[in-house]
């Protein structure tokens, strides 16, 4: 009788499942429900062989709707299947994928971050008789059944510095990390050192992490799934889901709902449908490299089996991982390319894989995983393509890059090493001097009326910044009429005739020092030197490559308002001078947002930077974040792009970060956030998300000043606040006086 | 004059005969008034949110050199008295323009009543308070408005920069009726800090205070 009891609890819970991803009122789903809680009330008045036989033909109904379901399944019901609590959870993962594990910083709510786990595992594969036990380090989001306090895997910003110093740790051990990505999103707080900040510095971190990482995705929330996201494999359930935005929140912004109205649930499925946020869609658009199959209805945290095939997908997404950087391997690869494996997994390994690397196929591993990165989602620009005018391009780059490693590398480095050494011997032999001449100076001091003169003169400072001949006005100053400060009330600001603030006071406001927002076109004229200014890659444009109904309007619409293909301007320029690579993201077109166009314009400037030497400025007009148009496309640009700034950091440029107006989000979380010089000019507004966001998910209002300038500053996440009429100066300063040893001008 | 039942009445009289506060909304500087956005009887909030970050209603707009200004409700109450000659002229700074009545709620009342039936000690100084040790520890036995303090005895302590100044009481014995600042909390210069009165005069102060709470609910 026990026997049939637990049938029936496990037929109820399937039917709550049913009910939880397709609705209650879904093909009968309730009447078979009622007939089981009818069942369940009268279950010890009903004879064992009747109870038996009826609960067979309720799950035989069950199946017919189960196989129903699966049959039907919509992207926002894989959602539900994602957010429910009955699926499985990281630390189902680490009981049944693992043999052991230890949890590192915490356990339960006793910890640094509930959100996040991480840990210390074995995991085991059988290779004929022999058991081979591997460690890894295991890093995740903790979603919990239902535990309160773990927040549904939205990790704090203390939460993912955790992760990141268990990443530290696998990296001083040599031993591969797994990643398990189970978050709606990043917990959207600017608490120390705020939620964008460490999320750019995990990414910054994770491109050159110097070991083996993989990751799996069930639920990839946008940018806090990009916290413990940039791996070298990328698996994702097959019942998960990987977006750029919840479509809840995505279709809050089409449907330009209010703040606390809940949008229709018909956008929210077109939106889900629009954002291409499955598993099989983010595989053909190349954002993850395989899937892992789960049951039709998605795997629970009793399905065995799932977490049997979950563990030979890690081993072998490893063991593919280590043998790239191998040079004998050929077999081996083959025994994991076997198509029948894939199918069926068998419970033995073929073969065994040391998973630690020497220190060659360490940087095999780094170039291999920067490869990786930097192919993704070119295919949607048809940047792959061999064409004619790619071999052009590639021999000039070539051509650049020889020119400028022996104009700047091989002869600098020469004519450095010369000068070191003249000063080396001049300074010995003005201290060999110094001790003879020494007493011959002091008796001169004692009989001469008048003291020498001292000959000090500052070595290695360049000649004062030259005025611009003229200033660029905005044409916002043509009108005759006077605007009012918004801290008019708070500091007493006296109305500014518009012909002044936007002409003499460069949209400033002479009493507060409140900066108005002014048109991209101002920087370009009044901060780098005149004609200099020589743009590349405008031709780039930003598309619809996921095909979102009514989306191609808004681009065209755009495209005409700016006459630019895409929201980032790259260009050459100088200041005073000393020639510089400037990406400039721009409000006009889509609110500075970055998709593929931005993300690949944002590579080739840092690249061509890299090459030539030159220092390499990010100036943000506005940025909105990611293009939520172009789905998972656009999320991937924060590791593509943040590979990019590390390699370019790396190589010893000057990577600088200028703020201005708004800058929220994932650039901000990644490519942007992780520069060490980042600087906001007066009046900005700098964080994660906006407060409604923030209001929505954290249940708490925010100051008015929460994401301005000066606390951003406060909790270090820039390193200063420029007056916009100081810029030009500013910037000049920073390109003397910063950066790293490989500039062409050092 | 000593409180006793009669000053108490009377205070809830004054209260109770016109319980409003009437602002009234000025130009605050010279202009075209364009248009007014309410009328008269017109409900009106004031700013509102944990750090008024939410603005008043708007009132009228005042219009100079092309910049047109959208005045704000600074109090929350009913419209009354629009000076409807205004509209389209120029004005001069401070000209009234409306009045916003004000009804006084509960905690408003009392502060009132507080204010002028309460010797108010304040701050000197902007910094940090704290009550004088022997006089917190008196309060927390015996609890607010039954501690005497007399003549040249210690009321709170003003610390600043390190830099920690006695507050002595002056004036006759007195019982502190309320405590206005927390531990170590920062008090504007001139801010109230302690709330004192006379031992006779305690038990109409609570009463008046007890009278408020049933009259005007909160």
């Amino acid at each position: 009788m026990r026997e049939l009891q637990r049938y029936l609890h496990e037929l109820i819970d399937r039917v709550i499942y049913l009910q939880d991803i397709k609705g209650e009122g879904w093909q009968g789903c309730a009447y078979l429900l009622e007939d089981l809680e009818r069942l369940k009330e009268r279950f010890y008045q009903v004879s064992e062989k009747e109870c038996q036989h009826l609960l067979e033909s309720y799950e035989t109904r069950l199946k017919i709707l189960e196989d129903r379901a699966a049959r039907e399944l919509t992207p926002y019901e894989i959602v539900k299947i994602t957010r429910n609590p009955q699926r499985f959870t990281l630390l189902d993962i680490l009981e049944n994928v693992y043999d052991s594990y230890t949890e590192l910083g915490g356990e339960g709510d006793i910890n640094v971050d509930p959100a996040i786990v991480c840990a210390r595992a074995m995991i085991s594969r059988r290779v004929g008789d022999k058991v081979y036990l591997h460690q890894v380090i295991v890093i995740g989001h903790e979603k919990g059944h239902g535990e309160e306090f773990r927040n549904g895997g939205s990790a704090k910003p203390w939460g993912n510095e955790k992760a990141l110093r268990y990443m530290r740790v696998a990296e001083t051990e040599g031993i591969p990390i797994h990643f398990y990505i189970f978050t709606p999103g990043a917990y959207p707080i600017e608490d120390y050192p705020g939620a964008a900040q460490q999320i750019a510095r995990n990414l910054y971190f994770m491109s050159k992490l110097r070991v083996p990482t993989v990751a799996f995705i069930s639920e990839g929330g946008s940018g806090g799934a990009e916290a413990i996201g940039l791996a070298d494999i990328r698996l994702m359930a097959s019942r998960g889901y990987y977006s750029v935005i919840s479509p809840e929140g995505a279709a809050a912004i089409e449907g330009k709902i209010k703040e606390g109205e809940r949008p229709p649930r018909e956008l929210i499925e077109f939106c889900a449908r629009q954002l291409k946020i499955t598993a099989e869609d983010n595989l053909r658009l190349g954002t993850i490299d395989r899937i892992v199959p789960e049951p039709p209805l998605g795997a629970r945290r009793n399905d065995y089996q799932f977490f049997k095939r979950l563990r030979y997908e890690m081993i072998r997404a490893t063991d593919e991982v280590v043998l790239r950087t191998k040079s004998l391997k050929a077999f081996r690869s083959y025994a994991l390319r076997r198509k029948k494996e894939e199918e069926n997994p068998p419970e033995e390994f073929d073969i065994h894989v040391r998973w630690d690397l020497s220190e060659v196929e360490v940087e095999k591993l780094l170039d291999l995983r920067s490869k990786k990165y930097r192919q993704m989602t070119r295919h949607i620009l048809g940047l792959n393509k061999c064409s004619f005018k790619g071999y052009v391009e590639k021999t000039q780059d070539v051509g650049l890059r020889i020119y400028h490693d022996l104009r700047y590398g091989i002869l600098k480095q020469g004519q450095k090493m010369f000068q070191r050494v003249m000063e080396e011997l001049s300074g010995e032999g003005v201290a060999f001097l110094k001790q003879l001449t020494e007493p011959l100076k002091t008796a001169y001091d004692l009989l001469a009326s008048k003291p020498r003169k001292p000959r000090a003169r500052v070595v290695g400072l360049e000649e004062a910044l030259v005025d611009l001949p003229e200033l660029y006005v905005s044409p916002l100053a043509l009108e005759d009429r006077t605007v009012t400060c918004p801290n008019a009330e708070v500091h007493g600001c006296l109305d500014i005739w518009v012909p002044d603030l936007y002409g003499e006071f460069c949209g400033v406001c002479p009493n507060c020092g409140y900066h108005f927002p002014l048109e991209y076109q101002w920087y370009l004229n009044n901060i780098f030197d005149a004609k200099s200014v020589k743009e590349f890659n405008a031709e780039i444009a930003s598309g619809n490559p996921l095909g979102f109904e009514g989306y191609d309007k808004k681009l065209a619409l755009a495209q005409k308002k700016t006459g630019r293909n895409s929201a980032i301007i790259t260009f050459q320029a100088r200041i005073g001078g000393i020639s510089l690579i400037v990406a400039m993201l721009i409000a006009d077109f889509r609110q500075g947002t970055v998709g593929v166009a931005e993300g690949e314009k944002f590579i080739q400037a840092c690249d061509r930077a890299r090459i030539t030497k030159r220092p390499f400025l990010a100036f943000v007009h506005t940025t909105g974040g990611i293009r939520i148009h172009e789905g998972t496309l656009g999320v991937v640009q924060m590791p593509r792009c943040t590979m990019a700034v590390r390699e370019y950091i790396d190589a010893g440029g000057l990577y600088i970060v200028v703020y201005d107006n708004n800058s929220y989000a994932g650039p901000v979380a990644s490519f942007l956030g992780c520069s060490p010089y980042q600087f906001a000019i007066r009046s900005t507004r700098i964080g994660f998300a906006g407060p409604r966001v923030i209001r929505e998910t954290t249940g708490e209002d925010i100051p008015p000043d929460y994401h301005s300038a000066e606390n951003a500053l406060r909790r270090g996440h820039i390193q200063g606040i420029w007056n916009r009429r100081e810029l030009r100066k500013k910037l000049y300063e920073a390109l003397l006086t910063m950066g790293g040893k490989n500039l062409y001008y050092k | 004059m000593a409180l006793d039942n009669r000053k108490i009445n009377l205070l809830l009289q004054k209260f109770r005969a016109n319980p409003y506060r009437i602002f009234v909304v000025v130009t605050p500087h010279t202009g075209y008034l364009r248009e007014f956005l309410v009328k008269e009887g017109d409900e009106v909030r004031g700013p509102a949110g944990k750090w008024l970050e939410k603005p008043g209603s708007p009132l009228f707009v005042l219009e100079r050199e092309r910049n047109p200004k959208v005045i704000r409700a600074k109090a929350g109450g009913l419209v009354s008295k629009i000076n409807q000659e205004l509209l389209g002229r120029f004005v001069e700074a401070f000209e009234p323009v409306l009045e916003i009545k004000h009804t006084l709620t509960q905690k408003e009342i009392i502060a009132e009543l507080l204010r002028e039936t309460l010797h108010i000690v304040t701050a000197p100084e902007k910094a940090r308070y704290f009550l004088s040790p022997e006089l917190a520890k008196k309060i927390e036995k015996e609890g607010e408005g039954r501690v005497l303090v007399k003549p040249g005895e210690e009321l709170a302590i003003m610390s600043f920069m390190k830099r920690e100044t006695p507050i002595l009481h002056e004036g006759p014995p007195m019982v502190v009726f309320r405590v206005f600042f927390s531990r170590g909390q920062m008090v504007e210069q001139g801010g109230p800090l302690l709330g004192l009165c006379l031992e006779e005069e305690r038990p109409y102060v609570e009463k008046l205070i007890s009278r408020v709470k049933e009259e005007w609910p909160a």
